[in-house]
């Protein structure tokens, strides 16, 4: 089905064929995203970002795509700067925003923004994060970076590190990768622990998860390490957050225990999770893991604002 | 004969085969405190039941319940049935029916849900089992078992 006027509010949204659609057009759209070769399908278009949230690598990657693509952005970079400040709901700034651009990719602290916007306005809703829910355009590119690395997204072993209360990323990339067929491991400290509910819902849909909190058996065998910062701003006392913050660290020492062939992924910034000497490793993926995202994005918002390309599928 | 425990009404709602110990929440739905002045409302509490053993049954006079209510009422009290009086004559008698979606009866649990902002939108929560009744916020997709807590 073409992803053509859609909203992606959750990675539900999209079937595993879509998702392969997207993933196998992102891989053309690597030279385009570099600057090698041009192509303006999305001339005329405007995209606006309504960022209600503090966020560089989302935001940024967003604008890069639409600008590679040809396309403009309206953004909406700092929530204390428009009249939500003034007691304007997020529905009437949605609904107006819908009426100045072809479409908006929202990014909001409360749980649920996204689906809300998607009402509200009569022109597509990407969700670019809505508090701790979804954040699928994230999903999709660290999928995209999954498959770059390995060719499949089928059979992989999957080792998700750190805060899996709280981390928006990794309840999307878990329901993705349960759709794939992949092997999950959970590895978290007691208090980050996935959600019950989310957790049995992910078996309930067949997804292999086991939970491993010792890092270094779950790495043992594993294809992909994921892992994510652990999030001050959500935690509701400071004191908390230092109780775990630090708890899990990802060193050249422990990855020596890996499959050479284990990616380090980590939806970034980092803070402290993964020591530098890492970087120079052939395990760490995450600097191409952020740059996939323009690729991804510009796939996606071509999908959405212009209509499919008879083209491949990701194999 | 049959003993009446409440009389019968001339005009108004009968929500009877209410689950034992549930016709406070009924109440609580309904809205009693809301109520016209001119409505008279009786209850039944732990009455004799052919069908469930014991029940509760709801009376309340001159008024008809909006399908948002009967609709919260379903959450609560599946097994009830609501019967419409004129003039001393049942008119009409239903059973009650959850819909596939519920809106603006439940409350989200999620703080940081936006259905619990200044939005100019009501609560929505998909029914996702019927038994035992699990919901699933529209918006947030929290789900929602023990949903007494969360009335409106």
């Amino acid at each position: 089905m073409s992803l053509r006027g859609r909203d992606i509010v959750t990675i539900r949204d999209l079937s595993r064929e879509e998702i392969e659609g997207v993933l196998a057009d992102a891989k053309k759209m690597i030279p385009y995203a570099e600057g090698s070769k041009v192509a303006r399908p999305l001339e005329e278009k405007i995209v606006a970002m309504a960022f209600f949230e503090p966020s560089t690598r989302t935001r940024l990657s967003f604008e890069a795509a639409v600008h590679r693509l040809g396309g403009s952005c309206l953004t909406i970079a700092d929530a204390g700067a428009t009249s939500l400040r003034k007691g304007e709901s997020l529905y009437d700034t949605i609904r107006m925003l819908s009426s100045y651009a072809d479409a908006i990719v929202i990014r909001h602290p409360n749980e649920g923004a996204a689906a809300l916007a998607s009402r509200a306005s009569d022109r597509p809703v990407i969700n670019a994060g809505d508090g701790a829910g979804q954040h699928p355009t994230q999903t999709l590119l660290d999928l995209a970076t999954m498959h770059e690395a390995f060719g499949t997204l089928t059979g992989l072993k999957v080792v998700l590190l750190g805060d899996l209360k709280y981390g928006r990323t990794v309840h999307s990339l878990a329901e993705a990768l349960a759709g794939f067929g992949s092997e999950i491991v959970l590895t978290s400290p007691p208090a980050l622990r996935l959600p019950d509910e989310f957790r049995d819902e992910l078996r309930h849909r067949g997804a292999k998860i086991v939970e491993e909190p010792d890092v270094r058996r779950a790495i043992r065998d594993a294809d992909v390490l994921y892992v994510t910062r652990i999030q001050k701003e959500r935690f509701p006392e400071e004191s908390e957050y230092r109780a775990v913050a630090g708890s899990y660290r990802v060193d050249a020492a422990l990855l020596a225990a890996s499959k050479p062939r284990l990616i380090v992924m980590h939806p970034l910034p980092r803070a402290g999770e993964i020591a530098p000497e890492v970087d120079g490793t052939p395990h760490a993926a995450y600097f191409r893991q952020a740059f996939l995202a323009v690729p991804v994005r510009m796939a996606l918002l071509r999908q959405i604002l212009v209509g499919p390309k008879p083209g491949g599928r990701a194999s | 004969m049959r003993e009446l425990k409440i009389t019968p009404i001339h005009h108004g709602t009968v929500i009877d085969h209410i689950g034992s110990g549930l016709a406070l929440e009924v109440l609580r739905i309904i809205g009693v405190g809301t109520l016209d002045k001119e409505s008279t409302v009786s209850v039944a509490i732990h009455v004799r039941s052919g069908k469930l053993g014991w029940k509760d049954i709801v009376k309340v006079e001159n008024i008809e319940l909006s399908p948002r209510t009967v609709n919260a009422i379903a959450l609560i009290a599946p097994t009830a049935t609501i019967s419409i009086i004129h003039d001393y004559k049942v008119r009409e008698k239903r059973t009650v029916d959850l819909p596939p979606r519920i809106v603006g009866v439940l409350r989200c649990p999620n703080p940081n849900c936006i259905s619990n902002q200044p939005e100019p939108i009501e609560s929505e929560f998909d029914v996702v089992e019927r038994r035992p009744v699990l919901l699933r916020c529209a918006f947030c997709e929290r789900p929602l078992g023990e949903f007494l807590r969360h009335l409106a």
